[in-house]
Order: structure tokens, then sequence, then C-alpha cells
């Protein structure tokens, strides 16, 4: 089946077993974050150590496969990195997805995974909003 | 118009209908997807595909007679003008309306709804007035009421909808009770299928002095609809999702109704005499319809209800009854797939879910074997959510569909939900 191309196993496992998932109180959210063409959902909540990396990425994540399995993802690549490497991996990921961008794929890790999302048109925001909701999260935080 | 359980499929042969015929006039469904996989095409209820004889009906009226209507006094204008107004002709039989002025054209259902809140509802209500809609609306009968009530301080009211996917009649009779000036009702659920019981709807509408807005947007290209026997005030449907052009539609509205409303739009050929400062308006309809027309839009959707007569409304809602109810059937036998909607009266929209797996992941791995079906809100956000999902996937069937269409749907939901079992990470 081609759908083994966007159905990997790799994102089947992270979409059955999502890494750093929570349920999340609404103090707790710092983004809440909706799809309106497909309604998916990802409420989400970081924090940055005095050192200045992502200690900890936390979401509560209601969509399909790709959504759900890139917010896993997500949390496992950025957590632990300085936040100037996160916003810039968040970059390169998005970019990725929309085929402005190639990436070593012995540097994408798990995210290899999906790159064969950019082949979906309609489905690149499912793997794009999860990201797009951290760098919102990353940006309250700095201004906070 | 009953769905009866006992029809069992095929029955395209009982009515007469040769299938094979029948889709080889549209052109779409004989190009291929995927890698040479035929176009099951499930996704009616957003819009139709179109027979040559639409096409046609366009090109050649580009082609042949392209000039603006009602204004030049050449030929071709004369010719055109003849076509859109032939066109309008169609559209009043078709739907039993009394009077062809009584049909004004517009983009499609939305701007038809729109045009009678603005064209009547700034004007009529007050402050405390009530406009009672449905838990089933479309957004599309349902965002233009929002927006009217902020501008005039009107307040809506919504008739539950019951588990079983019809209306609440008692709790409508109760809203009806109130200070009720209009009722805007969908015919035919576009997300649950249900047809609701709409001509006696209005007579208890008409009772406790309400108008009624009939959206007939799943509705008028599925069943037979007669303005005369609903007795509605308006009517409300696109050409698009009955086989016709898209940008064209249609509102059907009383003659004292559309000669007090005021217009919606302003600009060329709704007018009778313009001042510098003041202007009176053209005859009904075309105080409706300001601006150069969808000349072409229109001329095809007379071609689309032209080419649908050649069947009957009956027949062709016969089949997709009988079409529908064996979809219901065999879906039903794809382990944790639950369909939403069980009125004994529906039409051919079927939405389901298919447990742990997201509708967007159904409808792409379908898609990917040639089907073409829905995944998300259908406009219906509130409802959905009611239901305790944020999205849902639909099938949903038009003339040229038959139980082989249904077949490779099923076949390719057990494929999903094989991958998605036995994918276990």
């Amino acid at each position: 089946m081609q759908m083994d191309d966007l159905y990997q196993e790799m994102i089947i496992d992270h979409y059955k077993h999502p890494r750093h998932a929570a349920t999340l109180t609404d103090e707790e959210v710092l983004v809440d974050e909706e799809n309106p063409t497909c309604g998916d959902r990802i409420r989400l909540t970081a924090t940055v150590a005095e050192d200045g990396t992502v200690s900890d990425i936390r979401y509560d994540a209601n969509g399909c496969a790709i959504s759900v399995a890139s917010a896993s993802m997500m949390a496992e690549t950025l957590v632990g990195r300085p936040v100037g490497e996160a916003r810039e991996q968040i970059r390169d990921f998005v970019e990725l997805m929309r085929g402005r961008k190639e990436i070593d794929p012995s540097e994408l890790g798990d995210l290899v995974a999906l790159e064969g999302v950019k082949n979906f048109p309609m489905r690149i925001k499912c793997a794009t909003m999860c990201w797009h909701a951290v760098e919102h999260a990353l940006n309250q935080l700095a201004t906070a | 118009m009953t769905t009866s359980a006992t029809m069992t499929a095929p029955v395209a042969d009982e009515l007469g209908l040769d299938m094979a015929a029948l889709r080889a006039e549209f052109p779409m469904l004989h190009r291929t997807v995927h890698e040479g996989q035929r176009l099951v095409y499930l996704d009616n209820a957003a819009t139709t595909q179109k027979p040559a004889a639409v096409i046609d009906a366009v090109a050649d009226y580009y082609r042949t007679c392209n000039a603006n209507v009602h204004r030049a006094l050449h030929q071709v204008a004369a010719e055109a003008t003849a076509l859109y107004e032939a066109a309008r002709t169609d559209l009043a039989g078709f739907i039993g309306a009394p009077e062809t002025e009584c049909i004004v054209f517009t983009r499609g259902t939305t701007e038809s709804i729109n045009l009678v809140a603005h064209g009547w509802g700034d004007a009529i209500l007050k402050p405390g007035d009530e406009i009672v809609l449905s838990e089933m609306e479309h957004h599309s009968n349902l965002i233009p009421w929002q927006l009217l009530a902020a501008r005039t301080g009107a307040q809506l009211q919504f008739i539950p909808v019951l588990d079983d996917g019809t209306l609440d009649l008692e709790a409508y009779r109760k809203l009806l009770s109130g200070n009720v000036k209009l009722v805007a009702i969908t015919h035919m659920s576009n997300l649950l299928g249900t047809i609701n019981p709409v001509r006696e709807m209005v007579a208890e509408a008409h009772r406790a002095g309400a108008l009624v807005l009939v959206d007939g947007a799943q509705s008028v290209p599925h069943f037979p609809v007669n303005v005369t026997d609903l007795d509605c005030d308006f009517l409300a449907f696109s050409g698009h999702k009955m086989l016709g052009p898209t940008g064209i539609g249609v509102l059907y509205a009383r003659r004292n109704l559309l000669e007090s409303m005021q217009p919606f739009l302003g600009g060329g050929e709704m007018i009778l005499k313009v001042d510098w400062r003041s202007a009176t308006w053209a005859e009904i309809p075309h105080k409706f319809e300001a601006g150069t027309p969808n000349m072409a839009g229109a001329i095809g959707l007379g071609a689309a209800v032209r080419w649908l007569r050649q069947f009957g409304m009956d027949t062709l809602h016969r089949h997709e009854a009988a079409l529908t109810q064996y979809a219901i059937e065999r879906l039903e036998e794809v382990p944790g797939l639950e369909i939403f909607g069980h009125a004994p009266e529906r039409g051919g929209a079927v939405s389901f879910s298919l447990d742990g797996i997201h509708p967007h992941d159904v409808a792409q791995f379908v898609d990917q074997q040639g089907i073409a079906i829905r995944a998300g809100h259908m406009c219906v956000q509130p409802l959905i959510r009611q239901l305790g999902h944020a999205a849902l996937s639909r099938a949903s069937f038009y003339l040229y569909n038959a139980e082989d269409d249904v077949d490779a749907l099923v076949a390719a939901l057990h494929k999903t939900r094989e991958f998605f079992d036995h994918a276990d990470g």
C-alpha cells in the first residue's frame, strides 16, 4: 500500500503512544490551537529553565495520526535543547514540510518519518500545527 | 419520499436506470485517480459532478450567444436574455413556484439566505423578536441569523436534535408560543441525512404567525420539492449540488414578500429611475439581481434541471433511498463503525466514525483507493461537538452512484481498519 509512505510505522507508534502527552488543566495551558478544517486541536504548555533550555513540553492533542505523531516527535526533539536551537529546529521543520528546504535525513532522527507528509498538501497543516503552537508558547515565555 | 426499510438494492434496474449509460454522460466519472483507479465519487452533498449536457450548455452560451442580458437591443442580447429567462421558467417549474417572478437568481444558498436576512430581517425584526432555527443547521443557515440578531437585537432559539437524529417537535411547538417572527429550517440535514417534516412545521409556524425559510440545499437536488405544497415563504438552494455550475443558486419567495422587501445589493439592473440622491427599484425579481448576473450559470442550471427531469425526481429519490439503505447495512459490517443519524425519513448523506481512527486518516486512506469522501465538521460545528466529536467522515450519494461504489467504500474501510489495528507500535 502506498499509504506506507505517509503512515510509516514510526508515525503509528507515536500516534498510539504519544510521548510527553498529558491532561492539562486550563491554568497550565499556554497555547490552544485548532485547525478549523478538520477540528484538530492541541493544548500545550512549555517551560524554559534558568539556563535557557526547553525543560518541559506537555500537550493534550486531539487529532489525526499525523498531528498527534508530529506533536509527540516535536516534544521529544525539542525538550532539553537551548531555546535558540529549538526555534531553529521549528523553522527548519516547517520549511521542510512546505518543501522549501532539504535536510539531511541523518539529522532528522524520528522526524524523518514525517518527511512523506510534504507530498500530501492537504495534510501539511496537520503536521505543522503543533510546531506553530510550541513556537507561540516560546514567544509567550520570552515576553513573560 | 419515504425511505422504505424493505426496499433492497439493486433497484437501478427496477427503476429503469441504465447506470452504465447514465455514468457515460459524466466526463468526470471517467477520469482516474491515484495511478489508474476508477474515481468513486461519494462527496455529493458537497458538490455534484456535471453531465455533458450542462457543460455543453455553458460552453454553447459562450460560443454562440454571449451578451449582457436585459440591456442592449441587438439580436444576441435578445437571445441571451431569452435563454436566461427561460432558465428562470425552468427553475420555477422545477419547484412548483406559482410565478416565474418569484425566482431570484443568486450565487447559491448562502447568498439567498443572506438576502432574506438583509432584505426582510433588517426592516422587520425588533429587539425581543425571535428566530427559530434547529441544532442541525448548516453554518449557512446559522451565521446570517447570528449577524441579523446582532444588528437588530432579535434572539435565536434552537429546536433540539433527538438521539435518532430527528427534531424534537414538541420543543418546536413550545418555541412557537414565543414572539417568533421567522423559522429558518433545513429540509434535509447535510450531516445526519434527516429529512424534516417541513410541511407540518410550516403549517404550525403559520398558525403562530411566523414566516418560514426552508434551506433546500440538500433537498431540492434529491427529491421532489414543491413550494406550493410546502406552503413555505422562502426556499433557498444551490445549483452546483444538483448537477449545475458553481456560483448560481436560487431564492424563491412569495410575491408579496419580494415586493415589500428592501434590495440586498444595489447597482445596475435593479433600478427603475435613478436621481443623484434617490432611486426607485425595478420590478421583482430584477430588484434583487444587481449587476450583470451569472448568465452562463443560470443557463447551465436550467440545463441541469431539464436533464434531471428526464428521470423524474421521484425516481432519483427512490434510487438514493435504496442505495442509502444498502450503504448503512454494509457500513455497519465494518468493526468499530458508528453511523450518526437514524431518522426514519433520511436521504443519502451518511456520516460515520471509525473507532480509534481520525476521520482525516480515514478519508486519506480511502482516497488512496480512489474513493472521494468528506472528513471534517461538515459546516455544522456545534452539532458535531454535541455528538462528542471534533470531526466525522461522510459518504453522500447521487443519481450516478450505485452498489459498486458502496462496495468499494466498504472494502476500503476494512483495509483502513486492518492497517491501524495491525500497525501496533
